[in-house]
């Protein structure tokens, strides 16, 4: 009994301390961010292969999500004969939480497990010594620029997310199952709030990207350098990348939506 | 100087001078902590106790912003090569000189050819890091090591791996920038006919400590078992073939 408390109390020592690492590590990278700032260069390097290269599953993984809950809303509401409300139920659900939560997991898998691997990589290689010994700082060359292109990415992936579900619920509703075209985008007009429903779930996004790209740049930079140790890092970064995001996600709910 | 790792002693309490303008070698079995000692002196890795200084400059006292001064003085050429992957040859060598100074691209051009002509590379430029082979790698992470006119260059086992031909080019190499571009050199490495043929003075390191320095000829002449046992690459010796282990009949029967 004992045993099991002291080893729960090392694990719980443990992931304080990491946290700790992980937040000092942030705050170098955060330190060096004006010197990023005037090489627009490397962000948008990493802009190009953090988000350009995210879109095609955001693009098909937005149109389906749509879609299915286009189609879901018609079963359930066509028993009320409420059918015309298929766009209100999949406007709001995309917008306050299916975009960026969705899109957060995604960015995790995607972008987030190919940024560790990467650094990973450039930690094993000895890259990341060798800019440290040409008096190059990593964390402004290499971390910064994709702390930065992850936190511009998500956002811009959320709202890209959003307009591909809208469209897709658009598809099943007015070409799938009959509703009135007119119906449907004066529904999704009328019923969203840019403040509480657009603007709160980009919030979300922005708090999803920073989270997801901070924790794939730290574990990349902290993964022992061999290829299992890349392989642990990498599974560390979805596996705490996507349950981050869906933490988050309540909390944020709850704080934006809720009387918690 | 010394260093540790968790409970593990590195350096035992050592001592040693680089001699500017000469080659220095470092060496010993694998495992002694060579690379680590160049890390030492890179200001990568902070000794436990001692100082390292660099033109009296306490490497470990240095503010960060100093240190990086210090290092634009320092070449390393690492085992990997350590070439950023994502850019080509010519890019890689461009790399410490777009970023710290403000010569205009055609100077750059310029001194990028001039550098990988001097390691035999310049009609490389365009290869990617991926393309070359792995002499290939080392001549070019040479040529990026001298980018910023060094006066100290550092280099983590430059012959491991190689075949005899590039081999012959790196030792080649070594010597005679050290001869033109007047560096001082620290090579560490446990190729001994190698590092011997272009050596100025030798430390030999085991278990911490330096076990025997001097010239080759110094380390050639040395009656110390050990000495001789590294210099000759005999199995056995003092460092024995065997790891600790019973003795084998009573392994075998039991």
């Amino acid at each position: 009994m004992i045993k099991n408390i002291q080893l729960l109390g090392q694990k719980l020592i443990a992931t304080v301390a990491r946290l700790g690492q992980a937040s000092v590590f942030l705050y170098h990278i955060l330190l060096t961010m004006p010197g990023v700032l005037i090489r627009p260069k490397l962000i948008i390097k990493q802009l190009y292969s953090t988000g350009v290269q995210t879109l095609i599953i955001i693009l098909v993984a937005g149109t389906f999500v749509g879609m299915v809950l286009a189609l879901q809303a018609y079963y359930v509401l066509v028993d009320f004969g409420a059918e015309d409300s298929i766009s209100q139920m999949v406007v709001l659900s995309l917008m306050r939480e299916l975009g960026p939560v969705i899109t957060g997991l995604l960015f995790a898998g995607r972008a987030g497990s190919a940024l560790t691997a990467e650094i990973g990589l450039m930690k094993s290689t000895e890259q990341l010594s060798g800019m440290e010994m040409m008096a190059i700082d990593p964390m402004q060359r290499v971390m910064a620029p994709r702390i930065l292109a992850g936190f511009l990415a998500m956002p811009l992936l959320t709202a890209i997310f959003m307009a591909v579900g809208v469209l897709g619920g658009y598809l099943v509703a007015v070409h799938g199952v009959g509703i009135y075209e007119g119906v449907y985008w004066s529904l999704a007009q009328t019923k969203v709030d840019f403040y509480t429903d657009l603007m709160n779930g980009m919030i979300k996004s922005v708090v999803f990207g920073l989270v997801i790209v901070w924790i794939a740049v730290f574990e990349g930079h902290d993964s022992v350098p061999t290829s299992e140790g890349l392989g642990q890092a990498t599974t560390r970064t979805v596996v705490h990348g996507s349950l981050a995001v869906l933490g988050l996600d309540f909390l944020l709910t709850a704080l934006m939506f809720g009387d918690i | 100087m010394s260093f540790s790792r968790g409970s593990r002693k590195i350096f035992d309490d050592i001592s040693l001078d680089i001699p500017r303008g000469k080659v220095t070698a470092i060496m010993g079995p694998s495992g002694t902590g060579k690379t680590t000692l160049l890390k030492l002196i890179g200001g990568q890795l902070r000794p436990e106790q001692g100082t390292i200084k660099m033109d009296n400059n306490d490497v470990h006292q240095l503010s960060r912003k100093d240190l990086y001064q210090l290092r634009k003085r320092m070449g390393m050429l690492f085992q990997s090569g350590a070439l950023l992957t994502d850019i080509n040859v010519f890019d890689n060598i461009a790399y410490p000189l777009r970023e710290h100074t403000d010569l205009d691209e055609s100077m750059i051009r310029s001194l990028v050819l001039m550098k990988l002509n001097a390691v035999g590379l310049r009609g490389a430029r365009d290869l990617m890091p991926s393309e070359l082979s792995g002499g290939m790698s080392r001549r070019v992470a040479l040529a990026r090591a001298i980018a910023l006119d060094p006066v100290m260059v550092m280099y983590d086992e430059p012959f491991t791996g190689q075949d005899p031909i590039s081999m012959g080019v790196l030792v080649n190499l070594i010597h005679r920038m050290n001869q033109h571009l007047h560096l001082s050199s620290i090579v560490v490495s446990h190729d001994v006919p190698e590092t011997m043929s272009i050596s100025d003075y030798i430390y030999l390191i085991s278990g911490g400590k330096i076990v025997a320095q001097g010239t080759p000829d110094d380390l050639k002449n040395s009656n110390d078992p050990w000495v001789q046992q590294f210099i000759a690459g005999e199995a056995d010796g003092p460092v024995p073939f065997h790891f600790p282990a019973e003795p084998v009949m009573q392994d075998l029967l039991s």
